[in-house]
């Protein structure tokens, strides 16, 4: 179907949609191939997504986005139908995490769209780009609530970069090119297009739009020079420096430029959970992750250092734990591109707004090696008294089955997780060496985030090995797209940590709660390798200690389809170092307590 | 920063405030002034939703709006908004970070301490009879206050000037007299060629 824009006239032309169109409108002239009419809404918006570039959209049709499932008919872009909305916004999350680049949700209205807001919060609270498009009722029926209808803009204000109700198919081209710019620049984040069916269904001639016009917007792209040479002043001057990188160096890429920093200044490098991937993690400078669960020695060097600079990272409560005690002595250098971040949690001496790598780019040359030989060699000791460590007997641990993940895939293979313990584990054991191989809900905490964003990441990345890591209670809960994993032929794999329990409540329970369990126990939980066997999947499962590497070495060989493995790990065990929630980081717990602890005074 | 100003308008700076004569006993319909007020001055694209996403950054970190006034700008497309709110002053630059953030708003400033003219407007309508009348139009007459609308057994002021002025004035006519008040909500502009 080719679209000629020419000369449109509405008494003459019906609707593409109406039934009564006549078979040769009066007047009609013989055009041959130029046939004169115009898309539809539905039809422009995705030539839109089109050139955008996008190839998959993450959906779930339904009644008033049914204009926009016709148009992909004859669409590029692949349709991945998923079993659960919540699923789509998900493994559009996965995609983008992992490609860098936007994934798009389209789904229908009222509960369609209202199973998409998990998946909206779960992409704000990371700073994701997702474009998620919800087909909505007619104009003329908005706040009449007329079926299927939700205000689901209004819904969705608080968990979104930015959003619109698109009243006008005339607005679609405009609408969809700002939503991607606006998704995708700055500090990322979903945007989501509420489309009322007849703006989808009715006749769209609005040119396409290249040109941004959004006043109240911009990007900053490089820092002020002042601010950069204030910090490489502090640097340099530093003693016991901590790099403290997050999810915004993942965003830019300034991982090599982290590493070359920290290089030339002699500084340790600690990571988020999110900033995880940025900054080779294997590194002999890497102290690994910091912050709750982190690695003892991390929290260490930050308990202890005179300088912390922030990049890309915004000192969330994971991090500094007891805010009136955090880095009380130490200089603070914060980069973000997000200056609404400056001072939220924590004042900043020198705060530099811009691209994390450009920043790092531009700071790099005024470093000189600060003098860290003492400090260096304290960290140091530090990582050999207080390494990770687990039983090695007593039953299968999760520990053991996710170290010796990581002996399999080298930070080769990208890394999906859930929400809970294994997902501590995962982030303490499986080091990541390689930008945007590690994929976890963090702000959010978003349980059944882990195998869907798998999924999404493997559509990303067909050539790469993708492994999900999840719990037994987060599987459960989007475990409906193993139809999806098992229709497009996925070679994702999917370890279950099955311990039969919510195991990070359970842990919080025997630790604050004198083992006071209430609402962990997961039984009832089905067998999982016969349950991913009716949908058709590989599974396999691991029992003893002993078949761990022959198991995972088979699934990550199996490249035909998804494979999943169910670990059977003990049912109580618990993760350590833990620094209770709203403790100083001094409070860190390396080691099971003999006793029970006081009630953590933060929240979660 | 007074000595600038015209004679007639008081800055509403918590000073300034602080001697107004509903310090000590607030009543209802005059502001409020036992919270410390914040003048916030929004410039926005008039978009859909903007005045939603605008409040929800105020009620999401607890603070409560006393007044609001939105008018069309001099640019056509653009609006401005003029907010005057309590709430925990800690937090006050993170939620103005937080305005500027906001997609559809082009700026947003402070405007509680800047030199600045504010103005505000209310109708005020008293129930008075021909005894009670008299002192009515006193204390309108005081507060260059003019009758609007001169009913058997009421009276409609119309008041406009500094909040401080317009709380003044309330106060006097008495909360048990006054049937019906409406207040615009203060608006400010940043005095010479600074903006709003």
């Amino acid at each position: 179907m080719s679209y000629f824009r020419i000369q449109y006239d509405h008494s003459r032309n019906p609707l593409r949609f109406s039934e009564h169109r006549p078979a040769h409108p009066p007047g009609h002239i013989e055009m041959d191939e130029m046939e004169a009419e115009l898309p539809t809404g539905a039809e422009k918006l995705i030539q839109c997504l089109e050139r955008e570039g996008v190839e998959y959209i993450f959906g779930y049709s339904g009644g008033a986005a049914m204009p926009l499932f016709d148009a992909l008919v004859d669409s590029e872009i692949k349709l991945i139908l998923v079993r659960h909305e919540q699923g789509a916004s998900h493994m559009a999350d996965g995609y983008a995490r992992a490609s860098g680049k936007p994934g798009v949700v389209l789904v229908t209205s009222g509960p369609g769209a209202t199973n998409v807001v998990t998946g909206l919060l779960t992409s704000h609270m990371d700073s994701v780009p997702v474009i998620v498009l919800t087909g909505q009722t007619v104009t003329s029926m908005l706040g009449k609530d007329g079926f299927q209808e939700a205000d689901v803009t209004g819904i969705t204000y608080g968990v979104v970069k930015h959003s619109y109700l698109v009243k006008d198919a005339a607005d679609i081209p405009r609408t969809t090119r700002e939503a991607f710019h606006i998704a995708t620049t700055g500090r990322p984040g979903p945007v989501l297009l509420d489309l009322p069916k007849d703006v989808t269904q009715g006749p769209c001639d609005a040119p396409f739009v290249d040109e941004i016009d959004l006043p109240g917007y911009s990007v900053p792209s490089n820092g002020d020079p002042q601010a950069i040479s204030e910090a490489a002043e502090i640097l340099n001057a530093s003693r016991r420096p901590v790099l403290y990188v997050g999810h915004g160096a993942v965003i830019s890429d300034a991982g090599k430029a982290v590493v070359r920093l920290a290089e030339k200044l002699r500084a340790p490098i600690v990571n988020t959970l999110l900033g995880k991937g940025a900054a080779d993690e294997t590194h002999p400078l890497h102290l690994g992750m910091l912050g709750m669960h982190g690695t003892a020695y991390a929290n260490k060097a930050v308990d202890a250092c005179d300088c912390i600079m922030a990049i890309g990272a915004r000192w969330d409560d994971r991090i500094t734990s007891k805010l009136d005690e955090f880095c009380l002595d130490a200089a603070k250098i914060h980069i973000d591109i997000d200056p609404s971040e400056f001072g939220k949690m924590v004042e900043p001496d020198v705060a530099i707004t811009g691209d994390a790598r450009l920043v790092l780019d531009e700071l790099i040359p005024q470093i000189q090696p600060a003098d860290t030989k003492e400090w260096l060699e304290q960290c140091d000791t530090w990582r050999q008294r207080y390494p990770l460590k687990y039983a090695k007997q007593g039953g299968l641990r999760a520990q053991h089955v996710l170290d010796r993940l990581n002996a399999l895939t080298e930070g080769q293979a990208i890394i999906a997780t859930d929400v809970g313990q294994h997902q501590m584990w995962a982030a303490q054991f499986c080091l990541s060496t390689t930008n945007r191989h590690w994929i976890s809900s963090g702000g959010a905490g978003t349980m059944g985030f882990g195998f869907p964003a798998a999924l999404g990441a493997q559509f990303a990345c067909p050539d790469k090995k993708v492994w999900a890591v999840v719990g037994d209670g987060g599987f459960q809960m989007t475990q409906a797209e193993l139809a999806t994993s098992q229709i497009h032929k996925l070679p994702t794999k999917c370890l279950i940590i099955n311990n039969n329990y919510l195991g990070m409540v359970r842990q919080w329970q025997e630790l604050f709660f004198e083992n006071r369990l209430s609402g962990v126990d997961l039984v009832g939980n089905p067998d999982f390798v016969k349950l991913a066997q009716a949908y058709g999947v590989k599974a396999l499962r691991i029992r003893r200690p002993s078949d761990v590497d022959r198991i995972l070495a088979e699934a990550h060989a199996y490249d035909e389809g998804p494979c999943i493995v169910v670990a059977e790990v003990v049912k109580e065990d618990n993760v350590f170092p833990m620094i209770p929630s709203g403790a100083p980081l001094s409070a860190m717990i390396i080691e099971k307590p003999k006793g029970p602890l006081a009630k953590p005074t933060g929240s979660t | 920063m007074s000595s600038a100003m015209p004679v007639g308008t008081r800055p509403a700076q918590s000073k300034a405030v602080s001697k107004s004569p509903t310090s000590s006993q607030h009543r209802s319909g005059a502001v409020d002034t036992t919270k410390a007020l914040h003048t916030i001055a929004l410039f926005v694209r008039n978009a859909p939703g903007v005045l939603v996403r605008v409040a929800m950054v105020f009620s999401r970190r607890g603070y409560n709006i006393e007044s609001l006034v939105v008018s069309p700008g001099a640019r056509s497309g653009f609006s401005r908004m003029t907010v005057t709110c309590s709430g925990d002053p800690s937090i006050l630059e993170q939620m103005i970070k937080q305005l500027t953030k906001l997609v559809d708003v082009v700026h947003a400033l402070d405007h509680t301490t800047s030199d600045r003219f504010e103005t505000e407007i209310a109708l005020v309508k008293i129930r008075c009879d021909g005894e009670s009348r008299r002192e009515v139009l006193e204390i309108a007459k005081h507060f260059n206050a003019r009758v609007v609308d001169y009913a058997a057994e009421s009276v409609i002021l119309r008041v406009f000037g500094g909040s401080d002025k317009l709380d003044a004035m309330i106060t006097l006519l008495d909360e048990d007299r006054i049937v019906e008040l409406v207040r615009s909500g203060k608006i400010v502009m940043a005095r010479a060629l600074e903006v709003t």
